[in-house]
């Protein structure tokens, strides 16, 4: 009879004068919005995968390996440290989704200070991997010292949009426009943050009886986490 | 568990309470549905008047090749020397005339207009779930449609690579005059657009899920609402990915990308050095969006179709549950498909029919869709109104139309027909004239609604008879014309002598579209002269069903006085056997029952869950 209940439940839930899924139109929103968003990434990426894919087989510009054009670290310099610092942006972002969990959590509990706490982490984690993003896209469009030699014979330093020192420019444009598109939702994420944050202490939330609109934000957090690990998948790893 | 909903309500009372409006919060800002969706509608039909006057500019071209009109240098400058279109400003105007009509009218000024009316009001909600965000969704709009309109401003004109603008012709902006600076107010022009929708989209799916009445279940929405969830569903998930193209597009045009840039274009443009990207990537993206564009168009107008058929039959709908799955699996479908329209690009074969397959099963719920209004109007006790003979056009232009998406749809006969007329012939019928049949028989339809007035009838017969006649004969021909090989978007095929045939069929289709063009005159005198003079109409003129019809003619804010009606039917009980009227509104109980009875759920055949409810 288990089987019953749930559809008696759902039919009663979808039957009008409530939300289906039991919540705000607000939340209800962001799920769409992130929804839609997602879609944007795709097609950057299915762009990206288009034009990498028609470099297959190309041994006159060969797409670089993500071990060669990313290999520094700060105060490392010279050593030959493949994927660690970008490793490190991750783990910043991955440790700051966490933090954000515990102040979406604390929300619940409506503990005022701790939401501020967490929050307050978030932020921090959130403005340390836009600064690391700063650094990684300074290393590669300064580029190394000894450059690439060019046909008639210039000798080019790294990357912006119209060259690239370690292959097709192509794999600078999409660098450059999908990791900046991902770091616009960063810096908006973390706008959005702050806001929150003055929010919570001047205590509109304790006022308001909920800290809905801190799950809100969590939500677009939680999303931008998730779409740098596509993008890191597609642009460092494979 | 029910704190939201009391949110919901807590929300509603509160702005039940903003009755202090002044002109600025009322007609402008307003952040009521009702009126943004007359906002939406009349910038919709200027815009609508705007895009068929370019299109009778061209036409004329096409018509008359080597006349002079001289009022044309009067009204174009230097786009019309001598009474001569110029060719590169043909192109511009092409462009702008599919770019208006597409996105301007039959997606913004479509669901703009009949989402923002009908789905509060037809589900029995106060407002839009945001009704800011509405608001803004309007003023993006706006702010898109200023944009567009004044790259006709600009001394290289509008954007001129066609309203697909293609790389390379909108990534390099030497390639045209039209390629220059109007190019980039059209990408800025879509992308506050894409806004726009992204946020009409949001509020109208929240809306549905989140805020329908007591009663209103899900299979009790009418068709109208159900067809507006799935085009919002559809724009939500395609619009995005233009926003993608257009940003990759900007990078290529300002800021030295090669996104959309190979070899080839770079030869002939000069051997630029600009390459690793390619042109067919564009055409990918963009037709993830442009495909289910065209249901985006047309979907809406199925609602509204559906119910004014059932309405002015008198009838139920025929197939309820059969119309919501076609509508799904349309939305579904319209994904799979994009790559019908790029037969031609040099796509693997083994695709192309990938894509065939695809696009010839949409003619499945098409078909289920057009039987079924069929069906309704079947031995139905018709009422030839005006909203119903538009209904019944839109229904006949989609079959005329549709039926020529099956030769297009095949891979093999496309790379034959692709860019001639019959193409144009095709959409123009299919998702053109049988849109806008939608949307003016929307128009009439719940002009009541909007305004409190009826439109003059014998205006509006005179206005169907001959605009049905004209998208007839403007459209017609041109199947003949594509057939034969004359190629779409060529300022003039004299050069030709096998097209010179056509020269009596070019004058007879501009003639047509002078006389449909001047009949929809009449449409905007019968609208704007109703608003203020038209005769008062009754509380539910067309005696039917949807809850729209019980809201006071005032039109308050927050749409009922009092309590918001419970639902206890669906939307087409009518001409029920018993019934002492032919018309049972979705408000009234059947005698005895109550909000907590629920009638037995014909998609679970479990008597215990009958039972169970049923106390």
């Amino acid at each position: 009879m288990a089987n019953t209940a749930t559809l008696t439940d759902r039919r009663t839930q979808w039957g009008g004068g409530k939300s289906p899924f039991n919540i705000s139109y607000g939340k209800l929103m962001m799920w769409i919005f992130l929804v839609t968003d997602a879609f944007t990434f795709s097609s950057l990426l299915t762009a990206y995968g288009f034009i990498r894919h028609s470099f297959s087989g190309n041994t006159e510009t060969p797409w670089p390996s993500p071990d060669v054009v990313f290999n520094h670290f700060p105060f490392l310099h010279g050593v030959h440290l493949p994927l660690m610092f970008v490793s490190l942006m991750t783990f910043i972002l991955i440790f700051s989704s966490v933090t954000m969990v515990l102040a979406v959590e604390a929300g619940h509990r409506m503990a005022k200070k701790e939401v501020v706490k967490y929050m307050f982490y978030t932020i921090l984690g959130g403005l340390a991997f836009l600064g690391c993003q700063a650094w990684e896209w300074t290393q590669f469009i300064i580029g190394s010292e000894q450059g690439r030699t060019l046909a008639d014979g210039t000798i080019i330093h790294g990357a912006n949009l119209a060259i690239n020192e370690y292959g097709p420019v192509a794999f600078a444009d999409l660098f450059f426009i999908v990791t900046g598109f991902h770091g616009f939702h960063v810096f908006s994420g973390v706008v959005l943050n702050i806001i929150i944050l003055f929010q919570t202490m001047d205590g509109v939330f304790e006022k308001r009886g909920h800290y809905e609109m801190v799950e809100k934000v969590g939500l677009y957090w939680h999303f931008v986490d998730l779409v740098w690990v596509f993008v890191f998948t597609f642009f460092y790893l494979i | 568990m029910n704190t939201h909903t009391a949110s919901i309500d807590v929300q509603h009372h509160h702005e039940e309470e903003h009755h202090n409006e002044n002109f600025i919060t009322k007609y402008i800002f307003s952040q009521d549905h009702k009126m943004i969706s007359k906002q939406f509608l009349i910038t919709g039909i200027i815009m609508g008047f705007i895009g068929m006057f370019l299109s009778l500019l061209f036409r004329l071209q096409l018509a008359y090749p080597d006349t002079k009109f001289t009022f044309l240098e009067s009204i174009l400058g230097h786009w019309g020397k001598d009474g001569k279109l110029d060719p590169n400003f043909y192109l511009a105007l092409t462009t702008m005339h599919g770019t208006i009509m597409v996105f301007y009218v039959l997606t913004a000024g479509l669901s703009g207009t009949f989402s923002n009316l009908l789905i509060p009001l037809q589900i029995g909600a106060r407002d839009m779930a945001s009704p800011f965000l509405n608001m803004l969704s309007y003023w993006f709009f706006f702010a898109s449609s200023v944009v567009l309109i004044s790259s006709f401003f600009v001394e290289t004109g509008p954007a001129a690579a066609g309203w697909t603008v293609y790389p390379p012709l909108s990534a390099l902006p030497k390639a045209l005059p039209g390629s220059g600076f109007g190019m980039t107010l059209w990408l800025i022009a879509i992308i506050l657009f894409v806004v726009s929708s992204l946020l009409g989209g949001v509020n109208y799916v929240a809306t549905i899920l989140n805020m329908r009445t007591k009663g209103m279940k899900m299979t009790r929405l009418p068709l109208t609402i159900w067809a507006f969830l799935t085009t919002a569903i559809v724009g939500l998930l395609s619009f995005p990915v233009l926003l993608g193209a257009g940003l990759l597009l900007i990078f290529d045009r300002s800021f030295g990308t090669s996104f959309y840039l190979n070899e080839i274009v770079a030869e002939f443009a000069g051997g630029i050095e600009r390459v690793g990207g390619s042109p067919i990537l564009y055409q990918h993206l963009f037709w993830f969006l442009g495909h289910p564009e065209v249901y985006i168009i047309i979907l809406p107008t199925f609602g509204i179709t559906s119910e004014i058929i059932s309405t002015n039959s008198r009838k139920p709908i025929f197939g309820y549950r059969a119309m919501i799955g076609s509508l799904l699996s349309i939305a579904f479908l319209s994904f799979l498909v994009w790559g019908h329209h790029m037969f031609v690009t040099g796509m693997n074969p083994f695709l192309g029919s990938v894509f065939m397959i695809g696009t010839l099963i949409i003619a499945v719920p098409s078909a289920i869709k057009t039987f079924n209004y069929l069906a309704t109007l079947w031995k139905g006790n018709i009422i030839f109104t005006v909203p119903m003979l538009f209904g019944i056009g839109m229904v006949s232009l989609f079959i005329t139309g549709g039926l020529t998406g099956i030769h297009l749809g095949n891979a093999a006969l496309d790379i034959n027909l692709h860019d001639t007329y019959f193409v144009i012939a095709h959409f123009h019928l299919v998702m053109g004239c049988a849109a806008i049949f939608g949307m003016i028989s929307g128009v009439y339809h719940w002009f009541p609604r909007m305004y409190g007035r009826m439109m003059n009838k014998t205006l509006g017969y005179i206005h169907f008879w001959i605009t049905i006649i004209s998208a007839y004969f403007v459209f017609f021909p041109m199947h003949f014309m594509g057939l034969a090989g004359v190629p779409r978007r060529y300022y003039s095929n004299t050069a030709y002598d096998q097209f010179d045939v056509f020269m009596d069929m070019n004058v007879f289709i501009t003639i047509s579209a002078i006389i449909g063009g001047a009949a929809q005159l009449l449409f905007l005198f019968n609208f704007f002269y109703s608003i203020f003079k038209g005769k008062k109409s009754e509380q539910n003129p067309w005696n039917s069903n949807t809850l729209e019809w019980t809201a006071p003619v005032e039109r308050i804010h927050g749409n009922w006085p009092g309590e918001i009606p419970h639902v206890y039917r669906w939307a087409y009980d009518y001409s029920k056997p018993g019934a002492e009227q032919d018309f049972i509104p979705q408000n009234v109980p059947d005698p005895g029952q109550t909000d907590e009875l629920e009638e037995p759920n014909t998609l679970v055949h479990n008597p215990a869950t009958q039972k169970e409810t049923a106390h």
